[in-house]
């Protein structure tokens, strides 16, 4: 009997699939190159990604790492740019509903594990997390050296050289450097790194974080680690030391300071909202009676949801 | 607005239904079966299979079905399932001196043992629509095809023929203990020898193949190439059995083999001898196996001790982008979100402006001042 066949006799693709849809000794050779990872902080192992059923770039690296660590018991939060509702976000939390389904949370404080692309959360995270990330190109060095033989190279030589160059030159042209997610970061002393695009701002969060960070590449075929409680430290010099990103206004619907905001916009009269990027922390705030300015504008209804415990 | 507001996850349900509604059509047609799509289209079905690295035209009909004729999207369908599959072992290896010929020619000789089997081709037709074809009813065309009858005598492949000369360069003599590499269960590294590359370009993209094949002809990279011979038809794909002691035939599957014969001067060591480039695909793709074969024969430069200034002739370029999968995810994956790094950006460039700006009033404040 073909597949064909026996597709069309159930009628169904279902539970043809194992549990988090990878087969055992796929997520055991996914294992092994985290294990790899984490005892090498911040080198990038090779590993045979796989292709997923979603396309390479949205999120297949991420997706393999977080169904390779999975189990039963997990509590799974999957988010982008900070919000569990944007759709990739939407479709990679159904696709491990469907192929393992585990519990699924939105609340950072609650999840097990959690799979991010561009975003940190905002609350601390704590021992027993695991924080994976999405990430489009490992190599920190890339766009200033295409090949990867060469690149390669530098790792093993420890020679970093060029990167303060391109730090250096960016402050020479622009009187900043230039870069404001991405930031290359040394991890442990040792290996320089791309914590993915995230923004800058979430920099100081990846240093001595309390909880395992992992990094999966899909189409690049690469996964990295940051173990607990690693040092990490943003590339700078002692003159221009590294600065995160401020924000003039605290979030519009909750009030919160020194977070990360999205900009929206309301009308094409200028008129602007900003709001905490982490959909999340934003909720559980208003939920505690943090009001913030824009509370009351009509706009707010629209962005922001509603806050926990008001009804979905 | 879909991504600030909740609802991404009814919004994404209603964009598979209405895809599912577009991908049907008008319903008064009747809707397209896997026999027409395997049996009419069998050029997308080869495409399909190639890139998509699996051999199964039933599947490929429902892949493009399913893909609303996008064969890139019908490939990575293809793709995601084939990566699902147990692996049972590899086959032997192909021979394709036994190949069930349905078309081989060759530009190289006038005539050759075998004979030159024109076969079907779009060659020599010319490109006139065919407003028969556009009938409601579609006469049968005509099944008295006059063929010469099937030759008994075997078809030596031509670079055979040169080799017994010593006028080919050799197959490399292989290692039967040598490991083949296995693009699919090991990442892509670099160097990258021979076999790997080989598997690449075998699943890369028939555009990126082709064009890169192009401009080696038009002097970026130039190899001179003759088309030795294209041969296209069925083989046998064999497997050992463990148990069993030998080699069992599992099935048949159609390929086109091309092999370039190009120049090489001979050095103090090596007498002059054409060289090689090599293109194996599945199914009816000639351009692709031709572009293959000259691709590969470019990626040799080092071996043969060439002189590297091409595009074509960059391993680690070439190898890097073939995968039409992964180049349409990655160039795809910009209509994701990506608005907290944007905001990162806008927040430098406001803040670069400002600076501009005010760099700009003292600078004309002091002109104002010294000109009074």
């Amino acid at each position: 009997m073909t597949v064909m066949d026996q597709a069309l006799e159930t009628g169904t693709h279902d539970g043809a699939y194992n549990f988090a849809y990878l087969d055992e000794q796929t997520k055991r050779m996914i294992r092994r190159a985290i294990l790899k990872g984490i005892a090498i902080p911040g080198y990038q192992v090779p590993f045979a990604s796989r292709e997923m059923p979603m396309p390479y770039g949205w999120g297949t690296g991420g997706v393999q790492v977080t169904a390779s660590i999975l189990g039963q018991d997990d509590c799974l939060k999957m988010i982008d740019q900070g919000s569990d509702d944007t759709t990739n976000a939407v479709s990679l939390r159904g696709f491990f509903e469907k192929t393992a389904g585990v519990k699924t949370t939105t609340e950072t404080g609650e999840a097990t594990i959690i799979q991010t692309r561009h975003r940190i959360p905002e609350q601390d995270l704590r021992e027993d997390q695991i924080l994976v990330f999405q990430v489009p190109i490992p190599e920190p060095l890339r766009f200033l050296e295409p090949r990867e033989t060469e690149t390669r190279k530098m790792h093993a030589l420890e020679d970093y050289g060029l990167m303060h160059v391109k730090l250096y030159e960016d402050i020479a042209k622009n009187g900043h450097i230039a870069t404001t997610y991405a930031y290359p970061v040394k991890v442990n002393g040792r290996y320089v790194m791309d914590p993915s695009p995230t923004p800058k701002f979430d920099n100081p969060k990846i240093d001595q974080m309390a909880a395992l960070q992992l990094y999966g590449a899909g189409r690049e075929k690469r996964i990295y680690a940051i173990p607990p409680y690693t040092e990490v430290k943003s590339l700078d010099f002692e003159d221009y030391p590294f600065e995160v990103q401020t924000f003039d206004k605290p979030c519009g619907l909750c009030g919160a300071e020194n977070v990360y905001l999205d900009e929206v916009i309301l009308d094409d009269k200028g008129g602007r909202m900003f709001v905490c990027s982490d959909s999340d922390y934003c909720e559980d705030r208003r939920a505690k009676g943090h009001v913030g300015p824009m509370a009351a504008d009509p706009a707010a209804s629209q962005i922001g949801g509603s806050p926990k415990g008001a009804g979905e | 607005m879909y991504v600030a507001v909740k609802g991404g996850e009814k919004a994404i349900r209603n964009a598979h239904k209405l895809t599912a509604k577009r991908r049907r059509g008008d319903t008064s047609v009747p809707a397209l079966t896997l026999e027409q799509i395997a049996g009419q289209l069998a050029h997308s079905i080869a495409r399909v299979m190639g890139e998509g690295s699996l051999y199964d035209e039933t599947l490929a009909a429902l892949a493009i079905k399913q893909a609303r004729g996008d064969l890139i999207e019908a490939a990575f369908l293809m793709r995601a399932y084939r990566t699902t599959l147990p692996r049972f072992g590899y086959s032997q290896p192909v021979d394709t001196a036994k190949m069930l010929v349905e078309r081989r020619i060759s530009a190289t000789y006038k005539d050759l043992p075998g004979g030159q089997v024109l076969g079907p081709t779009f060659d020599y037709s010319h490109r006139l629509l065919d407003f028969t074809l556009a009938a409601e009813e579609e006469g049968d065309p005509e099944f008295a095809v006059e063929t010469a009858p099937a030759e008994e005598t075997s078809m030596p492949r031509v670079t055979d023929l040169l080799g017994d000369e010593g006028l080919m360069e050799a197959d490399p003599a292989g290692d039967e203990d040598a490991q083949v590499g296995d693009l699919t269960r090991d990442p892509l590294s670099f160097p990258a020898d021979r076999d790997i590359r080989l598997q690449n370009l075998a699943r890369g993209d028939e555009g990126f193949l082709l064009a890169l094949a192009y401009s080696t002809q038009r002097g970026y990279g130039r190899t001179h190439p003759f088309a030795g011979e294209i041969r296209y038809g069925e083989v046998d794909i064999e497997f050992f059995a463990e148990e069993l002691g030998f080699a069992v035939t599992l099935g048949s599957i159609k390929v086109t083999e091309c092999q370039m014969v190009n120049q090489f001067k001979g050095s103090a060591k090596t007498a002059p001898t054409f060289t090689r480039g090599y293109g194996l695909v599945f199914g009816q793709v000639e351009r692709k196996a031709m572009s293959m074969a000259m691709v590969d024969r470019s990626l040799r430069w080092e071996e043969l001790g060439e002189e590297q200034a091409a595009p074509a002739q960059d391993t680690e370029f070439v190898l890097s982008h073939s995968d039409n999968i992964q180049a349409t995810g990655f160039v795809e994956h910009l209509k994701l979100p990506h608005y907290v790094d944007f905001q990162a950006e806008l927040g430098l460039v406001r803040q670069m402006r400002a600076e501009w700006f005010e760099k700009r009033e003292r600078a004309e404040e002091a002109s104002q001042e010294a000109a009074e």
